[in-house]
């Protein structure tokens, strides 16, 4: 093929960079309509790409591979691919960036050009990292997604959100200090940094293995966040803006679960094999520490970040199960919790421009006022906490199922606890509805909030659909994931042999 | 004896020198509200002997009966001096009109000391190594006494020149003493010494050695020899310390290099744990004590500190033949990384710097992102460049760095300067909080070419970060012959 789609995909919104760069400040009109249409066009070219992509190949299809960089021992590539691992995780990126554009129409009014500028940079970013399979490539997306993210939050953010843009950065830096670490000694080991290479050496690690996998795992676990590295999470997500929170939560953290699951499970199914017990307590940790945490919250934008704590605990847990029904469902999981959680943050968002409060005492009683959003907001509510028929049922049930009769968590305990977590989820989610939107009006303020509007709809329902979709008919997403999942799988069962 | 060919050899040089006295003589008839043509006459001879520079690539030639040697090193690094030279006159222009301390001879200070630089590249014969530091570092000495009337700008002054000089008399007792080891100063002769067996006593090289690592290591500010830097940084004029930040580190580093990789490699089982320590704490020394500073330029100062600990971070396994050639390319490449992002921050610098000292500290930043896009931008591109983020020139300058010690072995030596790195993130991305995130109405001047240098850096920055390889290639073919 001599056209890349996948080039196409990640640079296109540079294209709407190039035209916002040339308006004017003032047209802050225009610059939105921009970004929304490109973003619309982003999302039209992966759309294009789900239909080039044949789903019983589990080998990385559409590869796009350019030689950037070649030094006398080593050579960096410009190296894309596509395969069931990040197929839906570049769909959910594509998804969500043109609905969160759409929904900063009222939300930001100051400096919307630079706004606007940072959001597709960081779309670039993120689209780039889910597609690199080249380390280096994947490095540079990665650390370079950081810096819009730090001025959205630093710029855009709420009261103390100079202290929370500096803490998610030098947070994430740490980690991928050690990740560029474990990097370049794979890719000086090798000879290369491809990861379609390397998955065919895996013996040339030998001794190194267990320092390159927990260097790995720090960088990624950082961005998960997996407890206890989860400290910067909760304030960046209280004091980032919703349109901020909706990208941080509903994708950026995904790049930590998807890069355990792309360079840790791959590249050392031994060692996950060793570790998955560990990684499986500390998620269990997690899944039960974020909900009970979500419970205590008096903080609308607190409780929905510790919840996904909680709700990346049990993504971590599937992935982990190392069999077929832990790491399909963990990977659905990944976008059942990037659909919920971003809808969760546009509607406190949507709440927060109309009472400026993100504290529950402002609220109560506010069905009456406004019934569509709180009918909206119910059905995300009980999509989050897992209601049978609604998307996160699926993913949890899969990897629940897949934790019981995991041989690699070697007990059947952690996924016996870990099924708590969804009770607690469906207390502290219900709590939250109740304090918010139920009882009777407790300010004076609340009896007039203006519903939803057209442009609000138009945000949510597109989410709404794909809530039920998944949640009805989970098979045409699974049909996307099992067959490179499959491969995965037989990979670590051989290896599993090997150790016996 | 000395032919033509040997100052053919050394042509860029011999223009810059030549082209020094001819200025200076001209100076005396250029009227004193007119300097602007001094500094253009001297920027042109620097541009004049980089053209000639980059012309040259390609040969290596020894000239001057071996104490001299022409290769892609040299020329590199004379790139990198010219560059620094030409920067260090476009920041100053405006900069010492503005404070009243505009004098013709600014310009040939400069053009004397990026002579010394560019000798000091050349240099294959530690007696020329000495009269190359003399030579770029007395002009040093009087331009940080610049604004005189200025006590800081004095105290700089004498400040430096005592430590620099208390410095230099260590290089000369480390050459008396490999001297004596060896009874040659050529580098190629003391190694064949070595190499032969006919050393008089193997400590007195090592000592020497030592001496020599130790004056070298004061001009390129690694700790604990870094005492100078902090006062005379911020007590010096900005636009000299924009360019002797890099031109007098990249010297010492450039001594260190040849001398070491050509003359002691044989002294590497010794060395290297030394290095080793000296790199260790000078990474982690500057990035904790930059944490504190609310100074401009002091903040520069321990960044540039540090900066020299990452530096001989990759030359830690310099004893090594299969990384050796890594190891000079990625401190070469590093070095132009950092010139780059230095004069894109001292450009910036310098223009918010007014009155006596004003608008140096971080609170002087507030707001600039609103009331001058360009310069706030230029700063953001320079900040995340030293911290070593992707898409700038300095990710792939650290890149470079790290692989070289990981390629060599030291995977902790990589793991401290990475954690370092991560927190000088810290105090650079500050700035940029001060910039974007703070309200505030910064007094802006500076002229059209303080400007221009400040902008052309950056771009430079982002653009060189898409063909990092080719740079690279660049850097690593310059091996030192």
């Amino acid at each position: 093929m001599n056209y890349y789609p996948l080039i196409i995909v990640t640079f296109f919104p540079a294209v709407g960079i190039l035209i916002i760069a040339l308006l004017k400040k003032e047209q802050k009109k225009a610059i939105r309509w921009v970004a929304l249409v490109t973003s619309i066009i982003t999302f039209g070219i992966s759309l294009w790409i789900l239909s080039l992509y044949d789903p019983n190949n589990p080998n990385i299809q559409l590869t796009v591979k350019i030689l950037w960089l070649k030094a006398s021992d080593i050579e960096v590539n410009f190296l894309m691919g596509l395969d069931g691992l990040n197929l839906l995780l570049l769909l959910l990126t594509t998804f969500i960036s043109p609905l969160t554009i759409l929904y900063t129409w009222s939300s930001i009014d100051e400096r919307v050009k630079a706004f606007m500028l940072f959001f597709l940079f960081q779309e670039i970013s993120m689209i780039g990292a889910f597609l690199a399979l080249d380390l280096i490539f994947f490095f540079i997306f990665w650390e370079f997604s950081l810096i819009p993210m730090y001025f959205i939050i630093g710029i855009w953010g709420h009261e103390r959100r100079i202290y929370a843009t500096l803490k998610f950065i030098l947070f994430t830096m740490t980690g991928s200090a050690f990740m560029l670490v474990a990097f370049l000694f794979i890719g000086l080991t090798a000879g290369t940094f491809s990861w379609i290479d390397l998955i065919n050496n895996r013996a040339l690690f030998g001794n190194y293995q267990l320092f390159l996998f927990i260097f790995m795992a720090i960088g990624f676990a950082v961005k998960v966040p997996m407890w206890p590295l989860h400290t910067w999470l909760p304030d960046a997500h209280v004091e980032a803006p919703a349109a901020g929170s909706v990208i941080l939560a509903g994708i950026m953290l995904k790049l930590g679960t998807y890069g355990f699951l792309r360079f840790n499970l791959f590249l050392f199914p031994e060692l996950s094999i060793k570790a998955a017990p560990y990684i499986g307590v500390l998620a269990l940790i997690a899944i039960l520490y974020g909900a009970a945490v979500s419970y205590a919250q008096n903080n609308f934008k607190k409780l929905v970040a510790f919840s996904s704590v909680s709700h990346l605990g049990f993504v971590m847990l599937g992935l982990f199960a190392l069999n077929q029904q832990g790491i399909a469902g963990g990977i659905l999981q990944m976008i059942n919790h990037g659909l919920s959680t971003s809808a969760l943050f546009l509607i406190v968002g949507m709440l927060y421009e109309r009472r400026h409060s993100l504290e529950f005492a402002a609220y109560g009683g506010i069905w009456k006022t406004i019934p569509v959003l709180g009918a909206i907001t119910l059905v995300v509510t009980l999509s989050s906490m897992g209601l049978p028929g609604l998307n996160g049922f699926v993913g949890e049930f899969t990897i629940l199922l897949g934790a019981f009769h995991s041989t690699a968590l070697r007990t059947y305990w952690i996924a016996g606890i870990a099924a708590v977590g969804v009770i607690l989820a469906a207390i502290y989610l219900l709590v939250m509805f109740e304090r918010a939107y139920l009882g009777p009006i407790k300010h004076e303020e609340n009896r007039k909030l203006p519903d939803i509007n057209i442009r609000e709809v138009l945000v949510l329902v597109p989410i709404l659909i794909f809530i039920f979709w998944i949640g009805l008919y989970p098979k045409t997403f699974f049909d996307l994931i099992n067959p490179t999942v499959q491969n995965l799988v037989s990979i670590v069962q051989s290896t599993a042999v090997a150790m016996h | 004896m000395m032919t033509l060919a040997d100052f053919v050899a050394l042509l860029p040089l011999v223009i810059v020198v030549v082209w020094t006295l001819i200025v200076l003589v001209l100076d005396l008839w250029i009227p004193a509200d007119r300097k602007g043509v001094t500094a253009f006459l001297s920027a042109l001879g620097l541009a004049a002997a980089m053209g000639v520079n980059l012309s040259q690539s390609g040969y290596v030639v020894s000239a001057f009966n071996g104490m001299a040697i022409a290769d892609n090193y040299s020329r590199f690094l004379s790139t990198i001096f010219l560059l620094s030279g030409i920067a260090g006159i476009g920041i100053a222009y405006d900069y010492i009109k503005r404070m009243g301390i505009e004098r013709g001879e600014y310009y040939l200070l400069i053009m004397l000391s990026v002579a010394g630089m560019m000798l000091m590249s050349y240099a294959y014969d530690l007696i020329i190594v000495f009269l190359a530091l003399e030579l770029l570092s007395l002009p040093l000495y009087i331009l940080a006494g610049f604004a005189r009337s200025r006590r800081t700008s004095e105290e700089a002054s004498i400040k430096y020149f005592l430590l620099g000089t208390f410095a230099v008399t260590f290089v000369v007792y480390g050459i008396s003493l490999v001297y004596g080891a060896t009874s040659y100063t050529n580098l190629g002769d003391i190694i064949n010494q070595v190499r032969a067996g006919g050393l008089y006593s193997d400590v007195m090289l090592l000592i020497g050695s030592g001496m020599l690592l130790l004056g070298f290591s004061f001009k390129a500010a690694i700790v604990p020899f870094h005492g100078w830097v902090p006062d005379v940084y911020q007590g010096s004029p900005s636009p000299v310390v924009g360019f002797m930040s890099i031109g007098a580190k990249a010297a010492g580093i450039t001594a260190l290099l040849r001398v070491f990789v050509i003359a002691f490699p044989t002294l590497s089982a010794n060395l290297t744990p030394v290095l080793y320590g000296l790199a260790v704490i000078t990474m982690i020394l500057g990035n904790v004590v930059a944490l504190s500073q609310r100074n401009i330029k002091r903040l520069l100062a321990y960044s540039s500190i540090a900066n020299g600990g990452y530096l001989l971070m990759a030359f830690v396994p310099y004893g090594q033949s299969a990384v050796v050639n890594n190891s000079v390319g990625s401190m070469l490449f590093y070095l132009l990384a950092y010139a780059l992002t230095n004069f894109a921050a001292w450009g910036v610098a310098i223009s918010l710097e007014h009155g006596d000292g004003e608008g140096l500290q971080l609170e002087d930043y507030a707001g600039l992102g609103k009331k001058s896009p360009i310069l706030a931008l230029t700063m953001v591109v320079a900040m995340l460049s030293y911290t070593g983020i992707p898409l700038t020139i300095g990710f792939w300058g650290k890149f470079y760095l790290f692989r070289t010690a990981i390629q060599g072995g030291f995977i902790a030596l990589a793991v401290i300067g990475l954690i370092t790195s991560v927190a000088s993130a810290y105090y650079y991305l500050r700035v940029i909080v001060y910039m974007y995130m703070h309200p505030g109405d910064p007094v802006v001047t500076g002229d059209f070419w303080l400007k221009l240098v400040a902008v052309v850096a950056a771009l430079a920055v982002i653009g060189l970060s898409f063909i990092p390889g080719s740079v690279f290639n660049f850097a690593v073919q310059s091996i030192i012959h």
